[in-house]
């Protein structure tokens, strides 16, 4: 490749082995690097480290605030189920109690209304025993008094106590 | 083949002319101290790095711009990579090493530009590069280390007999390094721009421009992808060299 030099006869060969030049390149290099690594260590790099930290600092904080956050809602949820859970506890004490009360209320009223209906029976009962007995008392009487027309009107005697011993064995049987 | 193809159609071509350094203010006369193309673009990669870096990030914002992503990619990038390689203890000396890949990755993609030069295509560059390197790693081992930081020739596990053996290797290795570490970076940077050149060389030739042309694309396409592999290569094996200072026993 190095003899493809025609033209240019002022070359010989690779400039790279041009050892004329190394004086000038060395010194132009050295004052680069020296002028790059004061521009990256004194500027650019604390720059850009410092960039980058505060970005994570932002990102962990973010993250931490954010997790916060959530153990709050998680919180919060909980004490929700909580109360609710409460409340239901509550709502079925009042609701027993309730129903407790109501049916001490309906006993109480039930045994009112049996004694009543028992006392009730029970005058029913007396009034119509009586009426029966003054029923029996009537038919007696009107059978005594029955017989003894009969027994006028066929023309017997009549004698009113054997008359009346007569219906009275009667009813009895 | 170049050769051939100007004598042929007496075209004058000359892969290698991109490659002169030559003084920026006329004269043919370089001088240590003279201005000259070199300097040229060694500040424009220096100007370059101050724009990505310093200017980009000017705004300090917490949500990054483009410009303060490509700041924040480029130190991420090598401060994992230094993390990564050397470990916790070596990020001391992430501000050099910071230097060393952003000066070879802008001079490296700088030359790709139509008319520029390229600075890390020469030995006298990439060659002080790594010879830096090794006497900042060779100083720090034996500062760090000691006299122990020779137990990293005398292989310890390995059967005695060989021992002797593999230390000479090592040796050699160890003090091979420097030349593969610049010649890699130069070789790779002036073959890619020469061939580049070639190809453009031929674009004047009616017949072959369409042919010239498709290879000038492909061969920058190609170099895009080495000047980033490059800068990659050289900073990750400084990385190596100094995790090997400061951990010699492996």
């Amino acid at each position: 490749m190095a003899t493809a030099t025609q033209g240019a006869a002022s070359a010989p060969g690779m400039p790279q082995l041009d050892f004329s030049t190394f004086g000038n390149q060395i010194f132009w290099l050295l004052v680069t690097l020296v002028v790059i690594y004061m521009i990256l260590s004194r500027v650019a790099l604390p720059r850009i480290g410092a960039v980058l930290a505060e970005r994570q600092g932002t990102i962990t904080n973010d993250i931490a605030a954010a997790e916060n956050l959530r153990a709050k809602a998680v919180e919060a949820e909980a004490a929700y189920n909580k109360a609710l859970a409460d409340a239901r506890v509550e709502a079925n004490r009042i609701i027993a109690e309730t129903k407790a009360e109501i049916q001490a209320d309906l006993d109480k009223a039930i045994a009112k209304a049996d004694a009543q209906i028992a006392a009730k029976t029970a005058e029913g009962e007396k009034a119509i025993a009586e009426i029966r007995e003054s029923a029996l008392e009537n038919v007696t009487a009107v059978a005594k008094d029955t017989a003894k027309e009969i027994v006028i009107a066929m023309g017997g005697n009549a004698d009113a106590r054997s008359v009346n011993a007569a219906v009275t064995a009667r009813m009895k049987g | 083949m170049a050769t051939d193809a100007s004598t042929g159609t007496g075209l004058v071509f000359d892969p290698m002319a991109q490659f002169m350094v030559k003084p920026l203010f006329g004269g043919d006369v370089v001088n240590w101290y003279t201005p000259t193309n070199v300097t040229l673009w060694m500040v424009i990669a220096v100007l370059g790095i101050s724009a990505m870096l310093v200017m980009g990030t000017s705004r300090r914002a917490v949500i990054p711009t483009r410009s303060q992503s490509i700041g924040e990619l480029a130190y991420g990038f090598v401060y994992k990579m230094v993390e990564d390689v050397t470990g916790k203890d070596g990020l001391k000396y992430f501000p050099y090493i910071m230097t060393l890949f952003m000066f070879v990755l802008f001079s490296n993609f700088l030359g790709l530009l139509p008319m520029a030069f390229t600075t890390t295509s020469h030995i006298a560059v990439t060659g002080v590069l790594a010879m830096a390197v090794f006497l900042a790693v060779t100083i720090l081992g034996f500062v760090k280390n000691g006299p122990a930081f020779l137990g990293m020739f005398w292989v310890t596990s390995a059967p005695l007999a060989l021992r002797p053996i593999l230390a000479l290797i090592e040796v050699i290795s160890y003090f091979v390094r420097p030349v593969s570490h610049s010649i890699r970076l130069a070789g790779n940077m002036t073959a890619g721009h020469a061939v580049v050149k070639v190809f453009a060389a031929f674009a004047g030739l009616v017949a072959l421009s369409p042919l010239a042309i498709l290879g000038v694309v492909a061969m920058y396409g190609l170099e895009i992808l080495v000047c980033f592999i490059q800068a990659y290569v050289f900073t990750i094996l400084t990385c190596v060299y100094l995790k090997d200072a400061l951990h010699p026993h492996h």
